[in-house]
C-alpha cells in the first residue's frame, strides 16, 4: 500500500464519479450515497497517509513515478511532503462534509452535482500531489471545469456572471504560467546535456541558476497565477462573486481547498524555484498581503450580506498566510501551513453555518435576523466557537496560525522590518470587530420578525457535518503539535535552502541573460 | 520509365480512396436509391485506407515512388490517416444531415472521396507539381461541396465565393512554383532547404516561395487571406464546413510542413518572421471577431482562423517539436472541430438557417448527451486539459518557445483566454440557462451520434495518453 497510496487517494473519487455517471439519474439516494462513500474512503486513505508520514523527513515521501509522455520526459510523478500532506488531508476531510451538507439543499440534477464534486476533489488532490509541472498544470486547469459547472448550475442569482468571471480570471493567470512552464522545459533542454523536462526535482536543481533578469519574468508568471487564486489584493475581485454565488458545498470547497492551491503554489514553486526573484519581490508581495489583510477586514465590516462578509474575511485571512510564507522563517511558514488548514476549517464551517441559515430563511441579509440565540441555542453556540476560531481566540486553532505568522514575520531577516507584522496585527483586531458585530446582530437583540422565532435548531445531519470540524478546531488549538510535527522538517529544509540562496545570492551579470535564452535550434 | 509494383504499394491508401470514389460514382449512376450503399461503401473505403496507412507509420523510412513524385514514409501515411478520420466522421454525420436538408445525395460521396484523394496527394507530394495537382483535386471537390445545397442562395454564394477566390489563390501558388522552378531549375520539394540556403538573397526564389506561401495561407484561412472563410463555412452545408475546416486545413498544413520545413525556415529568417506575424494576426483577429458572433457556425469559422494561427506557431517554430506539434494539433483539431460542426448539423432545423447561440439555451435539458459532447468539444477547443486540444496547444507553443518565439506563445495563450469567452458562452447557454422550447426534444441519428462519440473518446484518449500519437509523429521527421 505504501507505494501506491497516492494513486489510490487520487483515483478513489474518480472511480466514485464514474460509478455515479453510470447510475440512472432517478436513483437520487444511491447517487448521494455512492458519492459520500467514495469521499469517506478517500478521507480514510488520507488519514492513513497522515499516520504513515514520517515528520522527521523533509524530503518527498510516497513518491510514485511512471513515465507518461516519454518524448517530453513528462512522468506521472506524485509525492507528498510536509507542505502538501496537511492540504491533502484537508481536501479529503472537507469533501465528504461538503457533500453531506448539500444532502437536502441540492435538489436538481443531483447526479451531476455529486459527480462534479468528486471530480473537483480529484483535481485538487492532484494539484497537491503532482511533482511534475505538466501534470500539476493539467490538474490545475482541469479543476476549473467542475467548479465552473458547480457555480453555474447550482449557484445563486448572479451565478452565470460569477462562474464566467471565475473561469476567465483563473485561466488568464494560469495560461501565463503555462508559457513559463514550457520556457523552463526549453531552458532545461538548452543546458549542457539537458533534455526538455518539466520534472520538479530536475527543475529545482536548474531553475535557481536562471539569470536574474529572466528569472524575474518566470517568477512573475507563476506568482501572478497563484496570486489570482489566493487571491492577493488587488486580484481578489472574482472571489466575492464566486463565493457568494456558489452553492454552500461549492463555497466550502472553494474557500476551504481551492484558495490553498494558490498559497501552496507559492510555497512549492515560486519561492524554491526562483529564490533571487523571490528576494527582489518579497517586500512588494508582503505589502500587498498586509493591504489585503486590512482591506478584506474593512470591507467585511460593512457587508450587509452574511455570506459576503465571510467571503471578504477570506481575503483578509489569506493575506496572513501569504505574509507568513514570505517571511521565510520557520515560524512564518509553519504558521502559514497551519493557517491554511485553519482557514479551511473555520471558513468552511462559517459557509456551512450560513448555508444552514439560508436553507431555513432564504435570506442572508444581516438586517433580516436578530435574536436567533433564543430559538436556536445550539446553532448559536457552534457559530460562536467557529467565530472565535476565525477571530484567533487563544485555545482555538486560529490563534496558533496567526500567532506563528506574526511571530515569524516580526523577526524575519528577509522582511527586514517588524512593521509588516505590526500592521498585520491590527487585522486580528479588525477581524474580532466584524465577527463580533455581525454575531451580535444575528443572535442577540430583539427578535422582531416572526419568521425568526420559529426557526428550528440544527438537526442530526447538521450535527454530523459540524462536529468533526469542531473537533479539529479545538484539537489544533490545544495540541497543534500533532500536525506541526509533520510539517517541521520540510519547513526547515525550505528555510535553510532560502537562507543559503540569500548568502550566495546568485545574481548574474547584466549582460548575460541574452546568451542563456533558448535560441532557435533545428534538430 | 516503367512503374513497378512497389510504386503502387506505396500509393495504396490513395489507390483505395480513388477506386472507392469510382465505385461510388458507378453505383450511383446505375442504381436508384443507392444512398445507403454508397455512404457505407465510402466509410468502408476510407476505413480501409486508414488502416493501411496506420500499419505503415511505425518505423517507416522516408523514400519516394513514381520517379520522385510521390513521397513515402511515416509523414504522408500519418496525414492520410488524419484525412481519412476527417472523411469517415463527415460521412457518418452526412447521411442524416443531407436527408434532413433534402439535398440530393447523388455525387456527394464521390466528390468527398475525391477531396480526400487530393489531400493524400498533397501530403504525399515529393514534387511541387504533384502537390499542385493534389491541391487542385481537393479544391475543386470543395467548390462543388460548398455549393452542394443548390436550392439555397447562401450555399450558392459560398460555392461561388470559394471558387473565385480559390482560383485566384491557386494562381498565386502556381506562379510561385513557376518562379521557384525558374530560380532553381527543379521542382523537387526535397531540394528547397538547400536552395533556401544558397538562394536566400535571390529575389526570384524568395518571391516564388512567398507566392507559394500566399496560396497556402489562403487554404488554411490565415490572416489576411481569411475573408472567404466565414461566408463559405456559414453558407456551405454544415457537414461540408466541418470537413473543409479540418481535412482541408490539415492538407494545407501538411504542405506547410513539406515546403516550409524547419530546415528551409531556418535558412530564411525573414520569411519565418513574416509567418510569425501572420500567425499572431490570425490568432488576434479570429478570436476577437468570434466573440461577437451570434451564429455558431460563423463563430466556428472565425475560431478556425484563430486555430490556423496557433498551428502556424508550430510551423514557424522551425524545429522538430513544433512540426510534431502541428501534426498532433491537426489530429486533435479534426476531432473537436468536426464534432462541433456535427452537433450544429444535428441541431439545425432543416431550412439551412444555421443555429444561433440563443437556440442552444437550456439544451442540456432537451438533449443531455448531445450537450455533454458539445461541452467536451468546446473545452477541448478552448484548450482545457484533459482533452487533446490542450496538449496540441502545449506542443505547438513549446515548439514556438524553443524556436525563440516566446512572444508568439504569449499572444497565443492570451488569445486562448479570449476564446474561452465565446466557447464557454455556449456551455453557459446549454447548462446554466433555461430554454424556451421546453418540450421539443432533439432526435440524434445513430450514425451521427457514433461519429460524435468517436470524436469525444478520441479527444479524451489523446489528451490523457498523448504518447499514442506522439510515438507515430516521432517517425515523421
Amino acid at each position: 500500500m505504501e507505494t501506491i497510496i497516492l494513486t489510490l487517494i487520487l483515483f478513489t473519487p474518480l472511480a466514485g464519479a464514474l460509478v455515479i455517471v453510470s447510475l440512472p439519474g432517478g436513483l437520487v439516494r444511491a447517487v448521494k450515497l455512492v458519492g459520500l462513500v467514495a469521499s469517506v474512503i478517500t478521507f480514510a486513505l488520507t488519514v492513513w497517509l497522515f499516520l504513515a508520514f514520517d515528520g522527521r523527513n523533509g524530503e518527498m515521501q510516497f513518491v510514485e513515478k511512471i513515465s507518461w509522455i516519454p518524448s517530453l520526459h513528462v512522468s506521472y510523478h506524485l509525492g507528498v511532503d510536509g507542505i502538501s500532506l496537511l492540504l491533502v488531508v484537508l481536501t479529503g476531510f472537507l469533501t465528504p462534509i461538503a457533500l453531506l451538507s448539500s444532502w437536502d439543499s441540492i435538489a436538481v440534477r443531483v447526479k451531476g452535482f455529486v459527480a462534479l464534486m468528486l471530480l473537483l476533489e480529484v483535481g485538487t488532490l492532484g494539484v497537491f500531489m503532482a511533482l511534475d509541472l505538466f501534470l500539476f498544470y493539467v490538474f490545475w486547469e482541469f479543476m476549473l471545469i467542475p467548479m465552473y459547472f458547480i457555480i453555474g448550475i447550482w449557484g445563486g442569482q448572479e451565478r452565470i456572471y460569477a462562474a464566467v468571471k471565475f473561469f476567465l480570471f483563473t485561466m488568464a493567470g494560469s495560461l501565463l504560467m503555462l508559457v513559463a512552464i514550457i520556457w523552463l522545459g526549453v531552458y532545461a533542454s538548452t543546458l549542457q546535456g539537458g533534455t526538455f523536462t518539466t520534472d520538479l526535482m530536475e527543475l529545482s536543481r536548474i531553475a535557481p541558476g536562471i539569470p536574474f533578469g529572466i528569472q524575474t519574468w518566470i517568477f512573475l508568471a507563476f506568482t501572478l497565477s497563484f496570486a489570482i487564486k489566493v487571491p492577493l489584493f488587488p486580484l481578489h475581485t472574482w472571489l466575492p462573486d464566486a463565493h457568494v454565488q456558489a452553492p454552500t458545498a461549492g463555497s466550502v470547497i472553494l474557500a476551504g481547498v481551492l484558495l490553498k492551491m494558490g498559497t501552496y503554489g507559492l510555497l512549492r514553486f515560486s519561492i524554491p524555484l526562483f529564490p533571487a526573484a523571490t528576494f527582489a519581490f518579497l517586500p512588494f508581495i508582503a505589502t500587498l498581503a498586509v493591504i489585503g489583510i486590512l482591506y478584506g477586514a474593512l470591507v467585511a465590516m460593512v457587508q450587509p450580506d452574511l455570506k459576503k462578509l465571510v467571503a471578504y474575511s477570506s481575503v483578509s485571512h489569506l493575506g496572513f498566510v501569504v505574509l507568513g510564507i514570505f517571511a521565510l522563517t520557520d515560524e512564518g511558514i509553519q504558521g502559514a501551513i497551519i493557517q491554511m488548514v485553519n482557514h479551511g476549517l473555520s471558513t468552511g464551517a462559517l459557509f456551512l453555518l450560513v448555508g444552514m441559515l439560508y436553507d431555513r430563511r432564504h435570506t442572508r441579509l444581516l438586517k433580516d435576523y436578530g435574536g436567533l440565540a433564543k430559538p436556536m441555542p445550539v446553532y448559536a453556540t457552534i457559530f460562536m466557537i467557529i467565530m472565535f476560531s476565525s477571530a484567533g481566540l487563544p485555545g482555538l486553532n486560529g490563534f496558533v496560525g496567526e500567532f506563528l505568522i506574526l511571530l515569524g514575520s516580526f523577526r524575519s531577516p528577509f522582511l527586514g522590518t517588524p512593521w509588516f507584522a505590526i500592521v498585520a496585527a491590527s487585522g486580528v483586531v479588525l477581524a474580532a470587530v466584524y465577527l463580533l458585530r455581525s454575531y451580535q446582530r444575528v443572535f442577540f437583540g430583539k427578535n422582531e420578525n416572526p419568521a425568526n422565532q420559529s426557526l428550528k435548531d440544527i438537526n442530526l445531519r447538521e450535527w454530523v457535518v459540524l462536529v468533526p470540524i469542531l473537533i479539529f478546531v479545538v484539537w489544533i488549538g490545544v495540541f497543534p503539535q500533532t500536525f506541526m510535527a509533520k510539517t517541521e522538517a520540510t519547513t526547515r529544509h525550505l528555510v535553510r535552502q532560502m537562507e543559503d540562496a540569500r548568502r550566495g545570492v546568485p545574481r548574474a551579470p547584466s549582460g548575460m541573460p541574452n546568451g542563456m535564452v533558448p535560441t532557435r535550434q533545428s534538430r | 520509365m516503367i512503374m513497378t509494383p512497389q510504386d503502387y504499394i506505396a500509393a495504396l491508401p490513395l489507390g483505395i480512396v480513388a477506386v472507392t470514389a469510382f465505385l461510388v460514382l458507378l453505383i450511383e449512376a446505375f442504381r436508384d436509391g443507392s444512398v445507403r450503399v454508397t455512404s457505407w461503401l465510402t466509410a468502408l473505403g476510407l476505413a480501409a485506407a486508414f488502416f493501411v496507412a496506420m500499419t505503415r507509420v511505425f518505423g517507416a523510412a522516408p523514400g519516394t515512388a513514381f520517379f520522385g513524385m510521390y513521397a513515402t514514409g511515416a509523414f504522408p501515411d500519418l496525414m492520410t490517416a488524419v484525412f481519412c478520420v476527417s472523411g469517415i466522421l463527415t460521412v457518418l454525420l452526412s447521411s442524416a444531415y443531407l436527408g434532413k436538408e433534402h439535398l440530393v445525395q447523388g455525387e456527394y460521396y464521390a466528390v468527398l472521396l475525391s477531396a480526400v484523394a487530393g489531400m493524400i496527394m498533397m501530403a504525399a507530394a515529393a514534387d511541387l507539381v504533384f502537390f499542385f495537382l493534389g491541391l487542385e483535386l481537393m479544391s475543386i471537390a470543395f467548390y462543388i461541396l460548398a455549393g452542394f445545397a443548390r436550392g439555397r442562395l447562401m450555399s450558392n454564394e459560398a460555392g461561388l465565393k470559394y471558387f473565385l477566390l480559390g482560383a485566384f489563390s491557386t494562381g498565386f501558388l502556381l506562379y510561385g512554383i513557376a518562379l521557384v522552378y525558374g530560380a532553381t531549375g527543379r521542382t523537387a520539394i526535397s531540394a528547397i532547404p538547400s536552395h533556401s540556403l544558397a538562394l536566400a538573397h535571390s529575389p526570384v526564389f524568395v518571391v516564388g516561395l512567398a507566392l507559394v506561401l500566399v496560396g497556402l495561407l489562403f487554404k488554411v484561412a490565415a490572416f489576411p487571406f481569411h475573408m472567404w472563410a466565414p461566408d463559405v463555412y456559414e453558407g456551405a452545408p454544415t457537414t461540408v464546413s466541418g470537413f473543409m475546416a479540418t481535412g482541408g486545413k490539415a492538407a494545407a498544413f501538411s504542405g506547410f510542413l513539406l515546403i516550409f520545413s524547419p530546415l528551409a525556415l531556418n535558412a530564411l529568417p525573414t520569411l519565418s518572421d513574416v509567418i510569425s506575424l501572420i500567425a499572431a494576426a490570425s490568432m488576434i483577429l479570429g478570436n476577437i471577431v468570434a466573440v461577437s458572433q451570434t451564429s455558431i457556425k460563423r463563430m466556428l469559422a472565425y475560431s478556425s482562423i484563430a486555430h490556423a494561427g496557433y498551428i502556424l506557431a508550430g510551423v514557424v517554430a522551425g524545429n522538430r517539436m513544433g512540426a510534431e506539434g502541428v501534426i498532433f494539433y491537426l489530429a486533435a483539431y479534426t476531432l473537436m472541430n468536426i464534432g462541433a460542426f456535427g452537433v450544429v448539423s444535428i441541431l439545425e432545423s432543416g431550412d439551412g438557417t444555421g443555429v444561433t447561440y440563443d437556440e442552444c439555451a437550456g439544451l442540456s435539458r432537451r438533449a443531455p448527451v448531445l450537450s455533454g459532447l458539445m461541452a467536451v468539444f468546446m473545452f477541448s477547443l478552448t484548450g482545457i486539459p484533459p482533452f487533446a486540444g490542450f496538449f496540441g496547444k502545449y506542443y505547438v507553443f513549446a515548439g514556438a518557445i524553443g524556436g525563440g518565439y516566446t512572444w508568439l506563445a504569449i499572444i497565443g495563450v492570451l488569445m486562448s483566454v479570449v476564446s474561452a469567452s465565446y466557447y464557454l458562452r455556449l456551455v453557459v447557454l446549454m447548462y446554466f440557462k433555461e430554454g424556451t422550447e421546453r418540450n421539443s426534444s432533439v432526435s440524434v441519428p445513430a450514425a451521427s451520434l457514433a461519429a460524435l462519440v468517436i470524436a469525444a473518446i478520441g479527444l479524451l484518449g489523446l489528451g490523457l495518453f498523448p504518447s499514442l500519437l506522439l510515438q507515430l509523429t516521432a517517425w515523421c521527421f
